[in-house]
């Protein structure tokens, strides 16, 4: 069964002057101890698409549609009740570790204050849990770093705390916004590796957020690509990053150093940028930087249509086998 | 002769209540015309403050910055000698790197030399084009940018001087992929099309493995490789640099997860007994704990700090 369900997902967020539409219509589905990617470049919807979910989003914005977590609706769920799954049963950890943690409180103090108020564990108990999970996640001498502050450690660990404290309560969906973007290469190993632990021994299941299609290529086991607020291709990891389909999948890759490529192969830059949510262009929403597009790519709106191995929002479909 | 040459630089902070974090610990360095040269490391090894060493907005402690043979003196209240404007520095953040209030064109003529304003706009016209930005961005101001054409515009503000050498400091960082492969590509075309030197700081591998024609990595203050980017990539001889690599997830779909290199940057304040890398390298032995492996040259102009690098048998470049 899926951890969690999303159907039609629709959010408008209120600005000067009327409402504009960030996630027009999104579907995906997340099941226990899998990795679900979410690809995009900024702006396309994919943190607006969560933050709605948790009910984070700024008052008078409208969510529509249906998002069903371990068989409860979230969508329209009253906040009491919404803050109670929101950090136990669904935790979320943010791109930035500097800004994520309290700078003012020990790194026990956040951590056992969450299992204290999800878990009702007492002071002990709690102080020994979150031993236990600064352990899960490799922090050296556990005891020590819970007296510590953030400021005392590195960008990588700070990482790894954020990671423990949403863990805190052994969730069942795990959300990673961009977790490992500020991090440098070699410590995004660390936590990528951190991640696919979990996943394997606590059947966590998690949904990473990342622009970089080579975290999501080394872990995800299925990828969805947002552009402009709606999948555009989605399926298994190798189908969609191997044998893309949709011409923006195969821009955004073709975008990329590959570390193997032959130097001489210039990047292959999309032209144009990405359209800003209240201009986002008629018909498909992308086809004014494709190279594939026709006439009535202009005019009509690509539906996301299961073809053999994945689903796909492109009826020109340049690339199929 | 290389433009640009830095030699055995040394930099020291002070630290608040007493003391000193030595940042950069004696680091050479050379960039030539029409030459990119690529820094990398991890954050906290030093390459930020080398590069502002270069540019003269910190000063060496000890060591020497040339620059087209004359020494690069640390920025003092003064005015800095006008032979300095040759050598710029674009900066990672283009939300900050540019003044809010002022438009796009009258920040890039700023550094135009030219003295009537017809031939300033023309400039800053041919500037604007020169980037790859539309000829209305002169009159527009940097909110109404994005980030890849902001650091268009800081791009363009380096070359209104008529540089010889750009200094960029991780100008690639926090763009998307795709404007990331759009400047990549530019200034991949500067290099060749202006000769201009350009030394690019950047903790993407892939990205200058793409564009740089030399790389220098970086570890804890010092080099610890140097050398051409395919071969240094093909074949790393300092184990930094084999970790670095092996770090780099590959976009190719394969589910392959990226090594990890244990353990974290050490406090330069109290670098490590012998190699700085000892006690993280997987190829430690007994003589890495007490003794200093100095940058020794190796075939084909390469250059690493390891006791085991060009051994036959072992690591064979």
């Amino acid at each position: 069964m899926s951890v969690l369900a999303v159907e039609s997902l629709r959010v408008k967020l209120p600005i000067p002057g009327g409402d504009v539409t960030i996630v027009d219509g999104v579907d995906y589905d997340v099941q226990p101890g899998e990795v679900f990617g979410i690809a995009g470049e900024s702006g396309s919807g994919k943190t607006i698409s969560m933050l709605a979910l948790l009910g984070l989003l700024p008052e008078h914005s409208t969510v529509e549609g249906t998002a069903l977590f371990a068989g409860k609706e979230l969508i329209g769920m009253p906040r009491r009740e919404l803050r109670d799954i929101a950090g136990r049963d669904l935790a979320m950890v943010f791109q930035d570790p500097f800004t994520s943690l309290h700078p003012m409180l020990t790194v026990g103090r956040q951590l056992s204050e969450h299992v204290r108020r999800h878990l009702h564990l007492d002071r002990h108990a709690a102080e020994e849990r979150a031993v236990e999970l600064l352990e899960d996640v490799r922090i050296p001498d556990p005891r020590a770093a819970l007296r510590a502050y953030p400021h005392h450690f590195s960008g990588g660990m700070r990482q790894r705390i954020a990671i423990a404290i949403a863990l805190a309560c052994r969730p069942k969906l795990l959300i990673a916004d961009e977790p490992t973007t500020a991090l440098d290469v070699t410590v995004q190993a660390g936590i990528l590796r951190l991640l696919d632990r979990l996943r394997r021994e606590q059947d966590l299941a998690v949904i990473l957020i990342t622009h970089d299609l080579g975290v999501l290529s080394s872990i995800a086991d299925r990828v969805s690509v947002f552009y402009a607020g709606r999948v555009v291709e989605s399926g298994a990891r190798g189908d969609v990053l191997q044998h893309p389909r949709h011409p923006y999948t195969r821009a955004l890759l073709d975008a990329l150093p590959h570390p193997e490529a032959a130097k001489e192969r210039p990047l292959v830059a999309i032209g144009g940028s990405p359209p800003t949510p209240g201009h986002i262009p008629s018909g498909c929403s992308f086809h004014t930087r494709c190279t594939h597009a026709v006439d009535s790519c202009r005019v009509d709106v690509p539906e996301l249509r299961a073809v053999s191995d994945r689903r796909l929002a492109c009826p020109v479909d340049p690339f199929s086998a | 002769m290389s433009v640009l040459e830095l030699r055995d630089v040394v930099v020291d902070y002070e630290r608040r209540g007493g003391g000193h974090v030595r940042a950069v610990a004696g680091a050479s360095l050379d960039v030539e015309r029409g030459q990119i040269v690529g820094l990398v490391g991890e954050s906290g090894c030093g390459k930020s403050t080398l590069a502002r060493a270069a540019v003269g907005l910190v000063p060496a402690t000890s060591g020497s910055v040339v620059f087209e043979g004359e020494p690069v003196t640390p920025m003092t209240r003064r005015a800095r000698p006008a032979a300095l404007v040759r050598l710029q520095l674009v900066f990672q953040n283009p939300y900050s790197s540019l003044n809010p209030r002022r438009t796009a064109g009258s920040q890039i003529a700023d550094g135009i030399g030219l003295r009537t304003n017809a031939a300033r706009t023309a400039r800053v016209h041919e500037l604007c084009e020169l980037v790859g930005l539309p000829g209305v961005a002169a009159s527009r101001y940097p909110h109404e940018f994005s980030g890849g054409q902001r650091q268009r515009i800081a791009i363009a503000r380096a070359l209104a001087a008529d540089p010889a050498v750009i200094v960029l400091d991780e100008p690639l960082a926090s763009l998307d992929a795709s404007a990331q492969a759009q400047l990549a590509n530019l200034l991949a075309a500067l290099a060749r099309d202006l000769g201009l030197g350009l030394l690019l700081i950047s903790h993407d591998l892939a990205i200058v493995r793409h564009v740089a024609d030399r790389v220098s990595v970086m570890y804890l203050g010092k080099m610890v490789e140097t050398g051409a980017t395919l071969p240094l990539w093909a074949r790393p001889a300092h184990p930094y640099t084999e970790a670095l690599i092996a770090a780099v997830p590959r976009p190719d779909g394969g589910g392959v997860l990226p090594e990890s290199l244990p353990g974290e940057v050490p406090d330069p304040a109290r670098p490590p007994t012998g190699c700085r890398f000892h006690p993280r390298c997987p190829y430690v032995f007994d003589r890495c704990l007490t003794e200093e492996p100095p940058l020794e040259s190796l075939p084909n102009g390469r250059a690493a700090a390891c006791w085991l690098a060009g051994i036959q048998g072992f690591r064979v470049i």
